[in-house]
């Protein structure tokens, strides 16, 4: 799938986002949120990461995923809810007009340095 | 210590895309980014697409595939321009980019051309996630796939402006539930058309003749 290139663009996006007062301090931990209606595999994704985090500011540090919910809106009633399952149907009204408010995510966070 | 980044892992492809977007609509072109399992069909459902719309509409195909240029020979065959795009040459990648569209709609007069039809690389996931500065994108499932593609692949069905149910002429061989398929798409997308159709008997091309060129007409 698509995870290497992914893992290739985190680091070029989180890599250039480093003050030039941190450059050198190891990082620690590179936080994400990913959302569980995208089409990225976290285990999969930290697998590629280590790989490409070899010989970057990146190298050894955890990549720690937060993963987000898939949250719906019924554009009929207006009733919010969270789904497991692939249902897009609201569970109050039946409504089949529906938008997702979250679980689209492939956000990159925030990064942490070691003291 | 920690430091913000807020920033997208896909940010430098959806401004590629909304770049494409911009030129697209300058130059007044209606662009359809078609998705499928592989085997599903594309290819030929295309190519008796173009044989329904040319030369009344100036049509510009793009085809994705990991390697061989097959696709596109065929669809020259019909007097369509046709550009492979060929993703081993980028990394193996199981779906096409804005960039990679970018690079390929450089080699064609969009001045001239009314309609850009992207052919995906096989893959019902990966494509999904990609904008690509489509208008519109079409996800076809043919009948041999078993009916409960749309729940294993919520995004695509989620994603997609049409559903087009090819191969309809099997039916009859096989042991498979339209109508589940179809209920497990409402399930997903309840706001999707659905069209049933077949590349070789032509059945529903008339409806997805009409779908097409009103969105064509749209966007004008």
């Amino acid at each position: 799938m698509h995870e290497m290139s992914i893992a290739i663009q985190i680091i070029e996006i989180a890599g250039a986002s480093i003050p030039d007062e941190l450059k050198g301090t190891p990082v620690e931990k590179l936080n994400l949120k990913i959302g569980k209606l995208s089409a990225v595999i976290p285990d999969s994704l930290v697998f590629c990461f280590d790989i490409a985090a070899e010989n970057t500011a990146f190298e050894g540090s955890f990549l720690n995923i937060e993963e987000i919910p898939v949250r719906l809106k019924c554009l009929s009633c207006d009733h919010q809810w969270i789904i497991e399952e692939p249902a897009f149907k609201c569970d109050s009204c039946n409504s089949g007009s529906i938008e997702v408010i979250s679980g689209r995510e492939l956000d990159i966070e925030s990064i942490e340095f070691q003291d | 210590m920690e430091i913000k980044v807020a920033q997208k892992m896909l940010d430098a492809n959806d401004e590629m895309a909304r770049h494409n977007r911009l030129l697209f609509k300058e130059k007044n072109v209606f662009v359809i980014n078609i998705m499928s399992s592989p085997g599903s069909g594309k290819t030929t459902l295309l190519e008796k697409t173009l044989g329904r719309i040319q030369p009344d509409i100036n049509c510009g195909i793009i085809v994705g595939d990991i390697c061989t240029k097959n696709d596109a020979e065929r669809i020259l065959k019909t007097g369509a321009p046709a550009i492979q795009i060929n993703t081993d040459a980028f990394g193996g990648e199981c779906h096409l980019s804005a960039g990679s569209i970018e690079k390929a709609a450089s080699d064609f007069n969009l001045e001239e051309m009314d309609l850009l039809i992207v052919e995906n690389v096989g893959n019902l996931v990966c494509p999904a996630e990609f904008d690509i500065g489509e208008d519109v994108r079409v996800v076809v499932l043919s009948v041999t796939e078993g009916e409960d593609k749309p729940l294993k692949y919520p995004l695509m069905f989620r994603e997609s402006s049409l559903a087009l149910l090819n191969k309809i002429d099997l039916l009859p061989y096989l042991d498979y539930d339209i109508g589940l398929t179809k209920k497990y798409i409402t399930r997903i997308n309840a706001e999707m058309p659905v069209i049933e159709i077949s590349s070789k008997t032509l059945e529903g091309f008339d409806q997805w003749i009409e779908w097409l060129k009103n969105r064509i007409i749209q966007k004008k």
